[in-house]
């Protein structure tokens, strides 16, 4: 059991760090935050059976905070970006097909649709209502800005990967193939590797 | 509206008009830009108040808020709230908390002002005397620490 445990922590661990460095929200991962509240609602009890003042205690309670930090960290990158993105997340997820991996989770969804609807209510009754008619609604997906897929960002290859294309910087290159070695690290554009980071190819450092 | 102005400046042959009318229609696009730009930078700012400051928000603040920033305020806590209870099994998560990873297991803080009685996990009750120093578990005292009723002594 303890096996599985680590697993957990460590596939936390990396979610956190991908969704950290990345610049769009990546895949929705509930069963990964389900279990790992499970885990730690069995750590807490365990903890309340050992004896106050024993060496353990603290270890584990060390261990129980630093996957909360984690835990909480990953879901407010998330919601950040959620904020940041809103209308674009709404979109994307509207329009996926059914068998399509989800990228909020049902509660994620709902905040989001909440927080459209509160921003939309608020930019009427304050401003909007009082402009010619022609003017009184914004088109949120054209107002807000989309996620910059064109930043750099640091990955490390857990996958080997053959014939990458890379796009050309400025006007006298042209573009070139890369292979990526296994554990060697890189500093690319985020557009080039998305796909390898849903995969798990990649791990943004 | 631009359109009907364009089209009745056709058809009543002012067709010079037209110019002026696409003008002023890129003027006014551009007020209702600025306009929105600046509001909604203010709820951005008004969301921080949340993460840093917690549901409650102190008198001052409110005072510089209009009613529908405080209703906006009031629905976004709400739905950050449904959103924390779901996480998770029983109670869900509060994520306002665990700002910082984690150093160590207690931490020495100094009372800024009075706050009455303080209990911990143990069943003990702290009195919390303004300038009192005590030596807390730390993930207790995140939330007063931010809400300025105890300062983090670092020596």
């Amino acid at each position: 059991e303890s096996v599985a445990h680590f697993d957990r922590a460590v596939l936390l661990f990396q979610a956190w760090l991908n969704e950290k460095f990345s610049p769009e929200l990546l895949e929705n991962k509930s069963e990964l935050v389900e279990c790992v509240m499970e885990q730690l609602m069995h750590m807490e009890e365990n903890l309340q059976r050992v004896r106050k003042g024993d060496l353990k205690a603290s270890v584990h309670r060390m261990e129980i905070d630093r996957i909360r930090f984690v835990l909480s960290s990953y879901l407010r990158s998330r919601l950040q970006k959620i904020e940041k993105f809103f209308p674009h997340v709404l979109e994307k997820e509207k329009s996926r097909a059914d068998g399509d991996p989800s990228f909020l989770s049902p509660e994620e969804f709902a905040f989001a649709k909440e927080y459209l609807a509160n921003t939309e209510v608020y930019l009427k009754a304050v401003a909007l209502r009082h402009m010619p008619p022609n003017l009184q609604s914004i088109d949120m997906l054209k107002a807000v800005p989309e996620p910059c897929l064109d930043s750099f960002v640091f990955l490390r290859v857990k996958e080997r990967q053959e014939n990458i294309l890379v796009e050309p910087e400025t006007d006298e290159q042209r573009e070139y193939v890369v292979d990526l070695e296994e554990g060697s690290q890189h500093l690319m554009r985020y557009r080039t590797i998305a796909p390898l980071v849903a995969s798990g190819a990649v791990q943004l450092i | 509206c631009v359109n009907c102005h364009e089209s009745e400046a056709k058809t009543e042959g002012k067709s010079e008009l037209i110019p002026t009318i696409k003008f002023r229609h890129c003027c006014l696009l551009r007020n209702q830009r600025c306009i929105t730009a600046y509001l909604y930078d203010r709820l951005l700012r008004i969301r921080a108040l949340r993460w840093e400051y917690g549901s409650v928000l102190p008198t001052t603040i409110r005072f510089h808020m209009c009613a529908e920033e405080l209703e906006w305020f009031n629905q976004y806590k709400k739905s950050l709230a449904t959103y924390m209870r779901s996480l998770g099994g029983e109670e869900g998560l509060d994520i306002t908390q665990d700002m910082k990873p984690p150093k160590s297991l207690y931490i020495e803080v100094r009372c800024l002002k009075d706050h009455g009685e303080f209990e911990i996990d143990d069943g003990t009750v702290i009195l919390l005397k303004k300038n009192s120093q005590h030596f807390l578990p730390r993930w207790k005292c995140e939330q007063l620490i931010r809400q300025g009723v105890l300062e983090h002594v670092i020596s």
